[in-house]
């Protein structure tokens, strides 16, 4: 009985989630839609994302060894994550600088200038994203055809997106009836062939993804359905107001980033508010300011934008809107 | 083209004046009127902040200072005589007495004198040790050593000790904020009255269990036998409780005390070292 | 679809190692140390000296004011000392030590195994007699029984709720007693509801209990009024304003008690140990407790004497591993972990749980990814991260207003952290140091 005992507060187990684990879950979740933008890219899908994974690890390693002195954490995964989504943010065929550029905007300043993993306010890879979009306008829009696993990565035969193809019309006076023809349709869209980010075109790949992280519980369904939701209703009643100036709600959806966005950027832990209520008024806001800038605005795509916008008011959410507590109002049944 | 810089120009100029005429009555209609003089007596504060007088902060402290009719029960203890008579000077007012004191840490409690008998495996915070059982020894009055009174601390003037595991009080450093005093959970830390170069006499123990236990669970607690007390000529010493305590204000720094303790828990700091006296007359009683 | 409550919850794994063991009898120790504070509430006033001799079931310590019980000899023999020790509490608490001489029992008390199931007892006596007999809450809060069984003027019980549900992993006192003893705890829940003058007892039991479940169906169907309803397994059903919500779907306001909402809950320990007090007048000196753990080489449920040591306890179920780390007294989720092997079994003490040096020690705390699962998990809808930092900058009026005094300390939320932080250790922090805040505001 000479056994020295430990002493410590309950709860004496836990579970055996770690911040590890949920990060390497993710990357599980995206490696569907990973493979699939190899299968329409070809190599450029490959380089893209092996170079933005590389220099976010990289960078992170060299702020946190060199500029912050701190303990390094790369292996936790947050970088990794952060890497792979910044890549399927991006055409497949961007030049290897930019992707090194947008990547130290993700890591350096978008998430290390605010105290690194669980401090920032914004999405480090769409801030990166942004930062490339707006920097590099040009490499940024122009997007490969797929043209199967042989694309060479510089040399890929480039187009628009479906949702530039619409926007571009409509400005010109085309009705959507004469548009239709130019772009995928509804089936084609589902398994990915069409142009745009690299990890955005397959919705089938990414709803495996998403359906991976239910199951694990690492993201709950409230912020993507409430994405997919409210792009879904208030596309819809655009349409049955003018079908041949709005497109439907199945094309808002499977063209462009609604789904990787809803899934897995809008989803991102530390940027999205931290109960039920807040995490689908967060989610209602991202849909009804992505169909705006889609419809009204000045680019085509505004998934990313609608995000940060999202992001900023976060805090706000977690101050003013609380969980239901239990024994709030007394309902006696 | 001009006349649409003229109207660009005329607007923006209009709204300028505008916002500025409704900047003005704002500003008058919510101002509020403070005495300068608080201004003038916090510069003159520390800045430090640390709540040591019983106020929020060196603001506050000033606030109460120029408000009050004397300086009764209201002192910087970080800035002392100097900063309160200048304090004094500003405001036309008596300067107080202060009495400058010092932190001393009443366990002694190092693993050499006191066993282990269980590990803390929890967050290292006294509050929450102490919210949870008695210690990782067998003594449930002493120190944590996990260092809540380091972080309260705005003068960085405790470190832990990693010998002892005991907090370390610098006598220069520490300005008797009482910053330590309130978050020591055990209520361990006094503040004593500081005398010539330092010197100190205290109990280092807190121990209120009789002597049997006390002993048993550590070598060097206050086992309240009553000998200081005998010994002490000037009535300085009480038990009570358990454990003796020392008046700072009465002791004359004898040294009686400290070679009566039986448990060696009486510390004696910052003293010559003493004649070796008995040893050497033992030697000769050997020769 | 199986009833349970709405908000959070968790699923730990339930490693019930020992719902097959029957209850077994423990040997009497040579000396035992009863603490005079089992319960909640003043401690008892001891009332007997050193030297005296005494019978098991005696009372050596009387209850001093409402809240608070009876304090029974556990043992025959003789007082040695009245000195302290340390308790599941964590500090030296005063206990009465007694070495043992024989098995003499109370001559009033039944020893008999006879079911008695008439209820001679009005409903005043029976809660005196909880109070005379030291009955308290056996699930581990150990609120006096009797306090719970006196409904305040002005407020009404319509339904007793029975708690078997046992939510804690490890454990099965609760289980085995249903099993073996349906009988006794049916009549138990029966004087309850006299007591309270009641003609409804609902008995949840979590759906990993249907051996259980099937048995007392069976024989509730000879006693009016009490209903025995599954529920799904889920980590902390057993907290009563869970249970009360998963039972009958009332929510008990935020501050106020079961009582509020017409219900009034006891645990099936409970019901056994009442049954015991009132039809076989044996007061409460001895209580199941589950001994396991994955090291243990017999793991098993013990009938044991209040103020055995837990050593005893460990020997009988087949001595302590060498790589024991730590030891639980309770569940794994919100049990106490001792501080020595001498601390003895109380009224209170549902379970020993030992752990393995390796499962001992606690992962690095890491940064907060704000994943938001402590807010999901929380059974009271409060905000586990929010509650940490403000109780770690001692912000302790913003907590108070975030609702840190609904916290029942379940666990779920350091439970679930995939970062390993210990939201719990600081938000208990800033719970009792609101609670004493609010106590003092109360004073001035």
């Amino acid at each position: 009985m000479s056994n020295i005992l430990k002493i410590s507060l309950s709860p004496h187990s836990h579970s055996p989630e770690t911040t590890r684990k949920l990060m390497f879950g993710v990357v599980i979740a995206l490696l569907p839609a990973l493979l699939t933008s190899v299968f329409y890219f070809g190599y450029g899908a490959i380089i893209v994302t092996s170079v933005s994974v590389a220099s976010c690890l990289l960078f992170e390693y060299l702020i946190q060894r060199f500029v912050l002195r701190k303990p390094v954490s790369i292996t936790d995964g947050s970088a990794l994550v952060t890497g792979l989504l910044l890549a399927f943010n991006v055409p497949s065929n961007l030049p290897v600088f930019i992707v090194i550029i947008g990547s130290f905007v993700s890591i350096a300043i978008a998430k290390m200038t605010f105290g690194g993993l669980g401090n920032n306010p914004f999405n480090p890879a769409l801030v990166g994203r942004v930062f490339m979009l707006i920097s590099f306008p040009v490499q940024m829009t122009s997007w490969p055809v797929p043209g199967g696993f042989g694309t060479g990565y510089t040399d890929a035969i480039t187009g628009a997106t479906p949702l530039a193809i619409i926007k571009e019309g409509i400005k010109n006076g085309e009705s959507l009836s004469q548009l239709v023809t130019q772009i995928p349709t509804p089936a084609q869209m589902f398994l990915g062939k069409m142009g745009g980010s690299l990890g955005e075109v397959a919705a089938v790949a990414l709803l495996i993804g998403f359906i991976y992280l239910l199951v694990r519980k690492i993201i709950t369904w409230h912020v993507p359905v409430s994405v997919i939701g409210s792009v879904a209703v208030f596309t819809a009643i655009l349409w049955l107001i003018n079908p041949e100036k709005y497109a439907s709600p199945m094309f808002h959806i499977l063209a462009g980033g609604v789904l990787l966005g809803a899934i897995f950027m809008a989803t991102d832990y530390v940027t999205s508010p931290m109960n039920h209520r807040s995490q689908i008024i967060y989610g209602c806001g991202i849909g009804i300011l992505t169909v705006i800038i889609r419809v009204w605005g000045a680019y085509p795509e505004g998934v990313s934008f609608a995000i940060l916008i999202m992001n900023a008011f976060v805090p706000l959410m977690n101050a003013y809107i609380k969980p239901r507590r239990f024994g709030e109002e007394v309902k006696n049944g | 083209m001009s006349s649409t810089v003229i109207i660009t120009v005329a607007c923006l100029s209009l709204i300028a004046f505008l916002a500025a005429v409704i900047l003005y009555f704002v500003a008058q209609k919510f101002k509020v009127f403070e005495d300068p003089r608080i201004d003038d007596v916090q510069a003159i504060l520390p800045a430090a902040n640390c709540g040591g007088c019983g106020f929020a902060g060196c603001r506050n402290l000033a606030e109460a200072l120029v408000k009050a009719e004397t300086f009764e029960g209201l002192t910087c203890p970080v800035g002392g005589a100097s900063v309160m008579d200048q304090v004094a000077k500003i405001l036309g007012k008596e300067p107080p007495v202060v009495e400058p004191k010092v932190a001393v840490l009443r366990c002694n409690g190092s693993p050499e004198f006191r066993a282990r008998t269980s590990i803390y495996e929890g967050v290292p915070d006294c509050r929450i040790a102490h919210n949870l059982f008695q210690g990782e020894t067998d003594c449930s009055y002493g120190c944590f050593g996990l260092g809540d009174c380091v972080r309260a601390c705005a003068f960085e003037a405790i470190y832990i000790s990693t010998e002892t595991g005991l907090p370390v009080i610098s006598d220069e450093k520490c300005v008797s904020c009482g910053a330590c005093v309130k978050a020591c959970p055990r209520k361990l830390i006094e503040l004593r009255k500081k005398a010539k170069k330092d010197r100190k006499i205290y109990v280092a123990c807190s121990n209120c269990d009789k002597g049997g236990p006390a002993r048993r669970a550590c070598k060097v607690a206050c086992i309240a036998c009553l000998k200081c007390q005998k010994v002490c000529e000037f009535d300085a010493i009480k038990i009570e409780n358990n454990l003796a305590y020392i008046d700072a204000t009465k002791c004359t720094f004898c040294r009686k005390c400290v070679t009566e303790c039986p448990t060696g828990s009486i510390l004696e700091i910052n003293f010559p070292p003493r004649k070796p006296k008995v040893e050497v007359q033992a030697e000769t009683v050997n020769a | 679809m199986l009833k349970t409550f709405p908000i959070g919850g968790v699923h730990p794994p339930e490693n019930k190692l020992t719902a097959g063991s029957k209850i077994q009898k423990l040997d009497i120790p040579a000396t035992v140390a009863i603490p005079i504070s089992q319960h909640i509430g003043a401690p008892a006033t001891v009332s007997v000296n050193k030297g005296d001799s005494v019978k098991a079931g005696q009372v050596i310590a009387t209850s001093k004011g409402f809240v608070s019980v009876n304090i029974h000899s556990s043992v025959s023999g003789k007082v040695n000392k009245v000195d302290t020790l340390i308790d599941t509490s964590g500090y030296k608490q005063t206990a009465i030590f007694i070495d043992t001489q024989g098995d003499e029992w109370l001559e009033t008390i039944d020893r008999t195994d006879e079911l008695k199931t008439e209820i001679k007892l009005s409903s005043e006596e029976i809660i005196k007699k909880c109070q005379e007999s030291g009955i308290v809450g056996l699930g581990g809060a150990t609120f006096p029984s009797h306090v719970k069984l006196t409904v305040p003027a002005g407020k009404k019980c319509d339904v007793l709720i029975i708690n078997g549900v046992e939510c804690e992993p490890y454990l099965t006192s609760d289980h085995r007693l249903m099993l073996e003893h349906g009988k006794e705890v049916l009549v138990g829940i029966s004087i309850l509801m006299k007591a309270l003058k009641v003609n409804r007892a609902l008995i949840g039991i979590e759906n990993n209990k249907s051996d259980a479940i099937e048995h007392l169906k069976t024989l509730a169907a000879s006693f009016q009024g009490i209903e025995i309803w599954p529920l799904k397994v889920k980590y902390p059903q057993g907290a009563e304003k869970q249970l009360i919500k998963a039972l009958t779907n009332r929510e008990v306001p935020s501050g106020r008690l079961p009582i509020d909402v017409n219900t009034v809950v006891h645990n099936i320990g409970t019901a056994f140990a009442v049954y015991e007090a009132v039809q076989k007048n044996k007061p409460l000196f001895e209580r199941v407790v589950t001994i396991t753990g994955k090291s243990l080489p017999k793991p098993g449920n013990y009938i044991v004497r209040i103020g055995t040591p837990v050593n005893k306890l460990i020997e009988a179920a087949g001595g302590l591993p060498e790589n024991t780390g730590k030891i639980i007294s309770g569940g794994p989720m919100m049990g106490k972990a001792l501080i020595n092997t001498d601390v003895p079994v109380v009224k209170g003490t549902s379970g020993i749980i030992l752990v393995p040096q390796d499962e001992a020690g606690r992962s690095e705390s890491q940064v907060c990814i704000r994943c938001a699962k402590c807010i999901a998990v929380c059974p009271m809808g409060l905000e586990p991260y929010l509650l940490m930092s403000l109780s770690q900058k001692d912000l302790f009026e913003k907590a108070e207003k975030e609702r840190i005094t609904d916290c029942m300390e379940c666990g779920s939320c350091s439970y679930t952290c995939p970062a390993g932080r210990p939201l719990l250790d600081f938000i208990r922090l800033g719970k009792s140091t609101v609670i004493r805040m609010s106590r003092e505001r109360v004073v001035k």
